[in-house]
């Protein structure tokens, strides 16, 4: 089971990541941005950070890395991709998850604990974490609220495609719409997460939560895995 | 072929939050400037494009504009011809 995970010029996140992806028990590498496949990865990760600093919008211009083809034919072929942070933004712009995200409503660069329910763990991305847990991970955000027109919500929601929430204590800290932290794509395979799970990946660091979120992706890949064996 | 250069304006669209303009806005008291409001802030990019003729050159912006400068979602955009002509590059000599 490998996890690929994309380092773009500015992503600083991709390390941590490498490091939480390995305690989740899989083998992880990283993928240069420029290389034109994905060097045999079962998940692909984009990591936080700022690729290509962030210029012109927050990910816009990571679209167009090479190695985003690859990222786009694995997505369509039902691989799974998670974006966090910054590789949120870069699925947003590439228009591989739905939605925009906008500048925090607070005018700040928002860095801080906040607390998430998961809408639904039957979701490879969610199928560890236990029912009613609710996550403690930190987000580190200048352009995380999240937003889609009200009728395109109404979608979303009715799809199942909002699978985290930010909710109390801490509540919504960035203006996202309906709360919004983490969605997914109409096939259920590609997920942006605002929060960052690699950095709640050990007890030491103020939570391990994060380790639910990578447990289920390395989780889901070795029971379809199994599956297509017997089959 | 020719070139043609174009001022593409990207505004947050109406109605959406703009941080940025409110942010200005809430500061301009410091200044002791009263009295404005609805601040908005965008982008302007200028390009040059060399294509067989202005109509080709503005549809290549019209693309660009809509798929790489303005996020649709969010934004709108209008693209202008600008009227100066461009020179070719110099070349710096020494």
């Amino acid at each position: 089971m490998r996890v690929g995970v994309v380092v773009f010029p500015g992503s600083n996140c991709d390390r941590d990541t490498l490091h939480a992806a390995t305690l989740a028990g899989a083998e992880a590498v990283p993928l240069w941005h420029e290389r034109p496949d994905l060097d045999g990865a079962d998940v692909v990760v984009l990591p936080g950070g700022f690729a290509y600093g962030d210029y012109l919008r927050a990910g816009v211009l990571a679209r167009f890395s090479p190695i985003m083809a690859a990222v786009r034919e694995h997505a369509s072929a039902g691989g799974l991709v998670l974006g966090i942070c910054n590789g949120f933004q870069v699925l947003a712009e590439a228009g591989l998850v739905p939605g925009a995200l906008r500048r925090n409503a607070t005018l700040r660069f928002e860095h801080r604990w906040v607390r998430l329910t998961v809408e639904r763990t039957d979701s490879p991305f969610t199928r560890a974490i236990p029912p009613d847990h609710r996550l403690r991970l930190p987000i580190a955000h200048g352009e995380g609220s999240y937003y889609l027109p009200h009728d395109e919500l109404d979608v979303l929601e009715a799809r199942g495609g909002v699978l985290f929430r930010y909710a109390a204590p801490e509540g919504n800290p960035n203006g996202s719409a309906r709360d919004i932290a983490g969605v997914v794509d109409v096939g259920g395979r590609v997920c942006g997460l605002m929060p960052h799970p690699e950095r709640a990946s050990e007890a030491l660091l103020g939570s391990d939560d994060g380790m639910l979120v990578l447990r289920s992706i390395v989780e889901s890949v070795a029971i379809a895995g199994r599956a297509a064996v017997v089959a | 072929m020719s070139r043609h250069r174009f001022v593409v304006s990207i505004m947050p669209k109406p109605g959406i939050l703009d941080p940025q303009g409110r942010a200005v806005e809430q500061s301009l008291p410091h200044l002791d400037v009263r009295g404005v409001s609805d601040v908005r802030v965008g982008r302007r990019v200028e390009l040059t494009i060399e294509a067989t003729d202005i109509v080709a050159a503005r549809a290549v912006v019209e693309r660009l504009a809509a798929e790489v400068f303005a996020n649709p979602i969010i934004e709108t955009w209008d693209v202008a011809p600008a009227s100066i002509v461009v020179a070719s590059p110099s070349v710096a000599v020494g």
